[in-house]
C-alpha cells in the first residue's frame, strides 16, 4: 500500500491546502484572534504576535512519535528549535488535513511522515519565505537583507520577534514553489540530539487522554454487549442496579447490539452493568469454538483455494512434482486483540451548531462521518477534538468506527442535551473483537539436488479485513484481500515458479487490521520457510536469503543492505557462545525494510530467554533516528510479546481471555537488550510504527528452531515452548 | 457517609461508597488525571500512586481502608527523588503513548527511594508489574540506571 508522491502532485495538494490561507478564526479558540495576535499562513503553522509559533499536527499521536517528527519538518524549514515549537492536534477538516496517501483524514499504515514529509516542509518554506518578505516590506529593506533564525528575524545583529511583522506577511502571496532547505544544512532533520517534544507533558501527570475528559455535566456511559459476536439483544433486566449508587438508567441500543448504562461516575457505571441481566438471540452469531475455526482454516490451506491472490497454480505443482525433495508445513495464527493501553473512550458533547467528540481521534473524517450518520446532522457540525492516545495498533481506527457510533447513540438515547462519555473496561477491549484475524498458511517449496527452490505453493486462509469496508475499492482485486497476502504474495525473494492462494473465513468475529497487518503472520511464514529451505540445502540462513535478494530490483538491494547490516551487528559470522543460538528474519512492509537477528539463551530444562535482538532498518531518511529506534524496540516488543504468549480463544463463540492476566503483556523480563542500526539514506522517508512488528516472530523461531523444535502454531507457549 | 483522605497533602471528602478503588475516587471526584485506568484488576500498574510512601495499586485499593493514610499521585511527585526519575525519563525520551509512564514513574520512584544503587535484576523484579503495551523496558530500565545516577550527583 505504498505511493510514493510526486513533487508535483505533493505541490498541488499544498497548493490546495494554502489556498484558504490567511484565514483568521477558523477554530473557535481563535476567534477572538486579530490578524497581529496570531496569523494562521498555512493550515500548519499559526505565530502568535509575540512569536510562538503552534504546529497544527493532522495525524494522531498515539506514541509513534508523529507529532515530534511533523513538528521537526517545520522546525527545520523555520531554522528553529523543535522544542520550540507548540504542537497542537488539528481539528477534522478533510480538505486541510487529509492524509495525502488516503485521500481523508486518517492516521495508519504507517503513512505519517510519508504522506506529510514534503507538504510540512513546503508548508515551513512558504512561512519562512513570507516573513521574511513581510519584515523586508516593514522595514523597507531586501529581504537577502534578513535571516530567520531561532525563533526570530535577524536584521545583521538586530533581532526582531518572529510575529513582528505578521499583517504584512500575511498580506503576502502564498509562494507557489517555495525553496526547501538543502538538506546538507539540515540542523534538526536527522538529529538523534532531536527528543520527542511530549516527554514532559508524559512523565508529570499532565498529558491529557480521552479517558481524562471531565466535563461539566457529564455522564458515563458503558455498555452491555453481546456475549457472542453477532448477538442480538432480546431483553434486559435492570432492576438489580438500582442498589447501586451512582447508577442512572439503562436502555437498549436500537441497533440490538446491547445495551447501555448511564450513571454518574466510572465505577458506578460498572457497578450497575454487573448488576443487569440481559437475554440474547445467538441465532446469527459466531457459536463456533476457535478450535473449530483452526480447524476449518487448516482445512481451507489444505484444499483448493478460493481465490487466486499470484502466480501460477499449475506451474507449481509441476515444480513441486519434479523436485528432489519437498518441504511441507501448515502454519496457525490466532485471533489477537490490540489492547492498547487505554481502553477506548470518547466523549460527545452538545454545541451551539452540534456536537464535539473529544477522542484520542486515529481517523476524524470517519468519526466525523459516523457522528452526523447516527445524530443525523451534517457533517460540517460535528467538531473532532483530537486528544493524546494511549496507544491503538491500528484499533481506534475501525472500518465501522464502532466506538464512535455506540457514543453518538449512548449520547442520542441520553437526549443529546448534556455530555456523555463511553468507557470501555479492559474486559470489554478484550472481549470486544477487531482482532488480527486468526489465520491458516499451508506452504509447500521444491527444492532441486542443490538445494535451490524450484516451485513455491502458498495458501493462505482467514477473514477479510478489507471487504465490505470503504477500504475495499484499494485493497480487494478480484475477490483478493492483498490485507490477508501482502509480504507473501509479493515477496520481493526471487522466487522461481510460484502460486498464492486465498480463502475467505466467513465469521461474525469482528476483525480489523493490527500493527503490521497482512506482515504480521505473512513475514512468520515466509521467513520460517527460509529458513527451513536453508536448512534443507545446508545453507546458512543469511547467505542463502542473500541469494534470493541478488537480481538487483531496489527492493533487493535494499533488503541486503539490511540483512548484512544485522547479520554483522550480531556477530553472525561467529558461532553463538555454548547455551545459545541466533535465529534471522528479514522483512519489507509500509516501504521500510527490516532486519532483526534475535539471539536465545535456552537452560538446561529446556526454558528459553530472549537475550538481545539486533536491528537493521532502511526506513528512507531518517527524520528523527531516535523516534526511529523506538519504533523498532516497540515493534520488537509487540511482536515477540504476542508470539510468545497471545492468543484470543473462543469456546462455544464465547472469548475465554478477559483480561491481562490471562492476556499477557510482554514483561520487563521477557526480552533483554534490543539494539537499533540505522541505515543511512536519502530517499524519502517511509513507515516506522510498523515495520519493526513483522520480523520479531519469525526472527525467534527461527533461533527456537536451531536449538530446539520449529514452532509453527502461535503461540509459543501453548505449543510446546517454555519461556522464563 | 463522608470518608476523609489525604491527597497530595490536602485533607479532602470522598463520597465514595465503601467498595469505590481509590483510584475513581482519585481520577472521576477529584479529577487528578495523571493516574491512570488499565486494567482494574492490578495487572498493569497503570494506577500507581503512593500509600505512605508505597508504590501501590489504586485499582484494587479500597476507599474505606485509607483513613489517616497519606496518598500521593504524580501531578504531586516532585521530591528530588521524582525530579531525578523525571529528567532521566525526558534525557532518554522513554515514553511513547506515555498511558502507562505515570505509573512506571511512580514505581520508580518507589525504587530508588528504598534502594538508590538498584542493579538490572532489582530494576526488572520490582518494575515487573508495570505493564507498557509500547514496550518501552529497555529506556525504562536505562532510565532508572540514569536516575540513579544523577541522584548520587
Ligand atoms: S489499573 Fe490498576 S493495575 Fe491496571
Ligand atoms: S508508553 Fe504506551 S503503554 Fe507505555
Amino acid at each position: 500500500m505504498t505511493v510514493t508522491l510526486s513533487r508535483r502532485s505533493f505541490l498541488q495538494s499544498a497548493t490546495a491546502a494554502t489556498a484558504g490561507a490567511f484565514v483568521i478564526g477558523m477554530s473557535p479558540d481563535q476567534v477572538l484572534a486579530t490578524p497581529a495576535q496570531a496569523a494562521e499562513i498555512t493550515p500548519f503553522i499559526r505565530i502568535s504576535a509575540e512569536g510562538r509559533v503552534t504546529a497544527v499536527i493532522k495525524h494522531f499521536e498515539c506514541g509513534q512519535g508523529a507529532a515530534t517528527g511533523l513538528t521537526t519538518l517545520i522546525a527545520e524549514e523555520l531554522n528553529m528549535p523543535p522544542s520550540d515549537i507548540e504542537a497542537e492536534f488539528a481539528p477534522a477538516d478533510n480538505k486541510r488535513y487529509a492524509n495525502l496517501l488516503f485521500g481523508s483524514q486518517a492516521t495508519g499504515g504507517s503513512t505519517a511522515m510519508a504522506n506529510s514529509y514534503v507538504q510540512y516542509r513546503t508548508a515551513g518554506a512558504a512561512v519562512r519565505e513570507m516573513l521574511i518578505a513581510g519584515a523586508a516590506s516593514d522595514l523597507g529593506v531586501a529581504a537577502d537583507a534578513l535571516a530567520l533564525r531561532d525563533g526570530a528575524i535577524w536584521q545583521g545583529e538586530t533581532r526582531f520577534d518572529l510575529g513582528a511583522f505578521n499583517a504584512t506577511a500575511m498580506a503576502m502571496a502564498v509562494p507557489a514553489e517555495p525553496v526547501l532547505k538543502d538538506p546538507a544544512d539540515f540542523r534538526f532533520i536527522g538529529n538523534p540530539a532531536v527528543g520527542r517534544l511530549d516527554n514532559v507533558a508524559k512523565t508529570n501527570g499532565t498529558a491529557e487522554y480521552a479517558m481524562d475528559v471531565h466535563l461539566d455535566g457529564q455522564i458515563v456511559a458503558v455498555v452491555l454487549r453481546s456475549p457472542r459476536f453477532g448477538g442480538k439483544l432480546v431483553s434486559s433486566d435492570d432492576s438489580a442496579a438500582a442498589d447501586v449508587a451512582g447508577f442512572i438508567r439503562s436502555a437498549p441500543l436500537p441497533t440490538g447490539a446491547g445495551v447501555v448504562v448511564y450513571a454518574e461516575t466510572t465505577w458506578a457505571a460498572f457497578q450497575a452493568r454487573a448488576a443487569i441481566t440481559a437475554e440474547w438471540d445467538f441465532s446469527e452469531a459466531e457459536n463456533r469454538s476457535s478450535d473449530q475455526i483452526r480447524d476449518d482454516l487448516l482445512k481451507a490451506v489444505n484444499s483448493e483455494p478460493q481465490y487466486v491472490a499470484g502466480g501460477d497454480a499449475g506451474a507449481a505443482r509441476d515444480g513441486l512434482a519434479n523436485a528432489a525433495q519437498v518441504i511441507e508445513q501448515d502454519f496457525y495464527f490466532p485471533f489477537l486483540a490490540h489492547a492498547p493501553m487505554e481502553p477506548l473512550t470518547c466523549t460527545i458533547a452538545p454545541t451551539e451548531t452540534g456536537v464535539v467528540v473529544y477522542d484520542g481521534c486515529q481517523g476524524p473524517t470517519a468519526a466525523q462521518m459516523a457522528l452526523a450518520a447516527v445524530l443525523q446532522i451534517p457533517a460540517e457540525t460535528v467538531e473532532v477534538r483530537t486528544l493524546f492516545a494511549g496507544g491503538s495498533f491500528g484499533r481506534r481506527l475501525t472500518p465501522t468506527a464502532d466506538y464512535h457510533v455506540e457514543a453518538a447513540l449512548a449520547f442520542a438515547l441520553n437526549g443529546g442535551q448534556s455530555p456523555v462519555k463511553l468507557v470501555w473496561s479492559r474486559e470489554d477491549d478484550i472481549t470486544g473483537g477487531y482482532y488480527r484475524p486468526a489465520m491458516a498458511h499451508k506452504v509447500r517449496v521444491g527444492l532441486d539436488d542443490a538445494g535451490r527452490i524450484m516451485a513455491w505453493d502458498h495458501r493462505v486462509a482467514g477473514k477479510s479485513i478489507f471487504k465490505g469496508t470503504a477500504f475495499e475499492s484499494f485493497i480487494v482485486h478480484n475477490g483478493v484481500d492483498h490485507g490477508s497476502v501482502e509480504g507473501a504474495a509479493n515477496t520481493p525473494y526471487d522466487l522461481p515458479v510460484r502460486f498464492t492462494g486465498l480463502t475467505d473465513d466467513t465469521s461474525a468475529v469482528p476483525v480489523n487490521w493490527w500493527r503490521s497487518v497482512g506482515h504480521s503472520h505473512t513475514a512468520y511464514v515466509m521467513e520460517s520457510m527460509m529458513d527451513m529451505a536453508a536448512a534443507a540445502a545446508g545453507q546458512d540462513p543469511v547467505a542463502y536469503r542473500l541469494s534470493y535478494l541478488a537480481g538487483g530490483t531496489e527492493d533487493q538491494d535494499r533488503l541486503t543492505g539490511v540483512l548484512r547490516l544485522a547479520a554483522e551487528k550480531a556477530g553472525w559470522e561467529d558461532a553463538p557462545a555454548q547455551g545459545r543460538a541466533r535465529g534471522v528474519a528479514v522483512h519489507k512492509s509500509f516501504g521500510s525494510y527490516v532486519a532483526e537477528v534475535v539471539e536465545i539463551s535456552r537452560d538446561d530444562d529446556d526454558y528459553v530467554k530472549v537475550e538481545k535482538v539486533t536491528c537493521a532498518v532502511d526506513c528512507g531518511l531518517p527524520v528523527n533516528p531516535d523516534v526511529i529506534r523506538a519504533q523498532i524496540e516497540s515493534g520488537v516488543g509487540y511482536g515477540i510479546g504476542h508470539v510468545l504468549r497471545d492468543e484470543i480463544t473462543l469456546t462455544d463463540g464465547i472469548v475465554d481471555q478477559s483480561n491481562f492476566p490471562d492476556y499477557e503483556p510482554l514483561r520487563i523480563t521477557d526480552i533483554g537488550a534490543i539494539e537499533t542500526h540505522i541505515v543511512a539514506s536519502t530517499a524519502p522517508p517511509t513507515g516506522i510504527g510498523e515495520p519493526g512488528t513483522p520480523p520479531a516472530g519469525p526472527a525467534l523461531a527461527n533461533a527456537m528452531a536451531a536449538s530446539g523444535d520449529r514452532i509453527t502454531y502461535l503461540p509459543m507457549t501453548q505449543n510446546g515452548a517454555d519461556f522464563v | 457517609m463522608a470518608i476523609s483522605l489525604t491527597i497530595n497533602g490536602e485533607r479532602r471528602e470522598s463520597n465514595a461508597p465503601e467498595g469505590t478503588p481509590l483510584l475513581w475516587v482519585i481520577r472521576d471526584e477529584f479529577k487528578l488525571t495523571g493516574t491512570k485506568f488499565g486494567c482494574g484488576v492490578a495487572s498493569c500498574g497503570a494506577c500507581t500512586v503512593h500509600v505512605d510512601g508505597q508504590p501501590t495499586r489504586s485499582c484494587q485499593t479500597y476507599v474505606e481502608d485509607l483513613e489517616g493514610a497519606e496518598i500521593t499521585t504524580i501531578e504531586a511527585a516532585k521530591d528530588a527523588v521524582a525530579v531525578a526519575v523525571q529528567q532521566a525519563w525526558n534525557e532518554l525520551s522513554v515514553v511513547q503513548c506515555g498511558y502507562c509512564q505515570s505509573g512506571q514513574i511512580m514505581s520508580a520512584i518507589g525504587l530508588l527511594t528504598e534502594n538508590p544503587k538498584p542493579t538490572v535484576e532489582e530494576i526488572e523484579s520490582y518494575m515487573w508489574g508495570n505493564a507498557c503495551r509500547c514496550a518501552t523496558y529497555q529506556r525504562i530500565r536505562a532510565a532508572v540506571q540514569r536516575a540513579s545516577e544523577i541522584l548520587e550527583g
